[in-house]
């Protein structure tokens, strides 16, 4: 059970949305810019950087939510699961791994992040914003990470609910509730 | 010098800020329902834990300038933000705020660290679940600010008169009306 009076039936920051409305309307915002509108980064891979920071921050409910909307935009979730294990040998483009590697920065803390790491990025052809974004996904998933195990919310081990979940957040994004 | 081409004229998250402000607009709002709306712990309180959570995670600007808004607040007792940084359990704040900021120091290191005896503590000591709440989300919030200041080497001035009258300033003027001198007024397209 919960720290706190949350609704019961609803998993993970869905409940923590639903007791504090005031704070979930910014929180979701935040995440439908960085997560789901037009970028030069794809919506999958921006996924993967919160799936990923997520599994550094072993919150299940992140990391399975944003794991399976990643899944649902690439097709599949082998390359969510290699992500996660070691991005460096997972199929994807070498610019998502150097900004993968400074988003592993941040989530331990935002002053490892050195000028090797970005000039990496750069030259693998990752733009300011894009550094930016990465930046920022990594930063907020240790917000978002904190504030679900923090209030020790519900985080069911059920497979199908995620898949769910993370289709309707592929489809919709975040700025409203999927349940 | 910072990673990426950020505004030089505006030091810490300001620039990260103007360098995006579609991601400055909800971060802003945030801290506003977070730190200043109306709530049963006072703006200084509030101000305290985001302090307390930046000292954590040694970020200079973000420590520098909520101790200072939270001064601001308290009537300008930098000696109290000082103590609270140094060892809370001996500050001269109530027992309530103590109990929430060790909480909020749990969850700098990791959210599973909250454990339910210290819930108990605090609700025993008369917090309220919005409060237990709040002291959650703003302390998981300061590691996302935290890690966006230093994440992009923003500029952090050491000049302690600069972040006393930006603290007088945001103090009372909030966070989204400030934000107006800095953010463009439209979103930029990129």
């Amino acid at each position: 059970m919960a720290y706190i009076a949350l609704h019961e039936d609803l998993p993970g920051i869905s409940g923590a949305f639903a007791f504090r409305p005031e704070t979930a309307k910014p929180m979701r915002e935040l995440a439908h810019v960085l997560l789901h509108e037009p970028n030069s980064l794809t919506p999958g891979e921006r996924e993967l950087i919160a799936t990923y920071v997520s599994s550094q921050n072993d919150c299940y409910f992140c990391q399975t939510s944003h794991g399976a909307a990643a899944a649902s935009h690439l097709g599949g979730d082998d390359v969510v699961r290699r992500v996660k294990s070691d991005f460096e040998s997972a199929p994807v483009s070498a610019k998502l791994k150097a900004l993968l590697a400074i988003a592993a920065k941040v989530q331990r803390d935002g002053k490892l992040v050195t000028t090797q790491d970005v000039e990496r990025a750069r030259s693998e052809g990752a733009s300011d914003v894009e550094i930016h974004d990465t930046v920022l996904i990594a930063a907020a998933f240790c917000m978002y990470n904190r504030y679900v195990d923090g209030l020790d919310t519900w985080q069911p081990r059920d497979q199908s609910m995620y898949a769910q979940m993370g289709k309707h957040l592929a489809e919709h994004g975040y700025l409203k509730s999927s349940r | 010098m910072p990673h990426i081409a950020l505004p030089e004229s505006q030091p810490g998250i300001r620039g990260a800020m103007a360098f995006r402000p579609e991601t400055a607009r909800p971060l802003n709002d945030l801290v506003e329902v977070l730190l200043r709306s109306p709530n049963s712990l006072s703006p200084g309180e509030r101000e305290l834990i985001a302090t307390y959570v930046s000292y954590l995670n040694d970020c200079h600007y973000c420590q520098s300038i909520h101790g200072a808004i939270a001064a601001a607040h308290l009537g300008g007792d930098e000696e109290l933000v000082r103590r609270v940084k140094a060892d809370f359990q001996y500050a001269a704040i109530s027992p309530k705020l103590k109990a929430l900021l060790v909480i909020a120091g749990k969850v700098q290191r990791g959210g599973k660290h909250v454990t339910a005896e210290d819930v108990a503590n605090a609700r025993s000591l008369g917090a309220t679940d919005v409060e237990i709440h709040d002291t959650v989300l703003i302390a998981a919030a300061f590691c996302m600010y935290n890690r966006y200041v230093d994440g992009l080497a923003t500029v952090q001035p050491r000049d302690e008169a600069m972040y006393r009258e930006r603290g007088k300033m945001v103090a009372r003027d909030g966070y989204v009306n400030v934000s107006k001198t800095y953010l463009p007024a439209e979103p930029v397209e990129r």
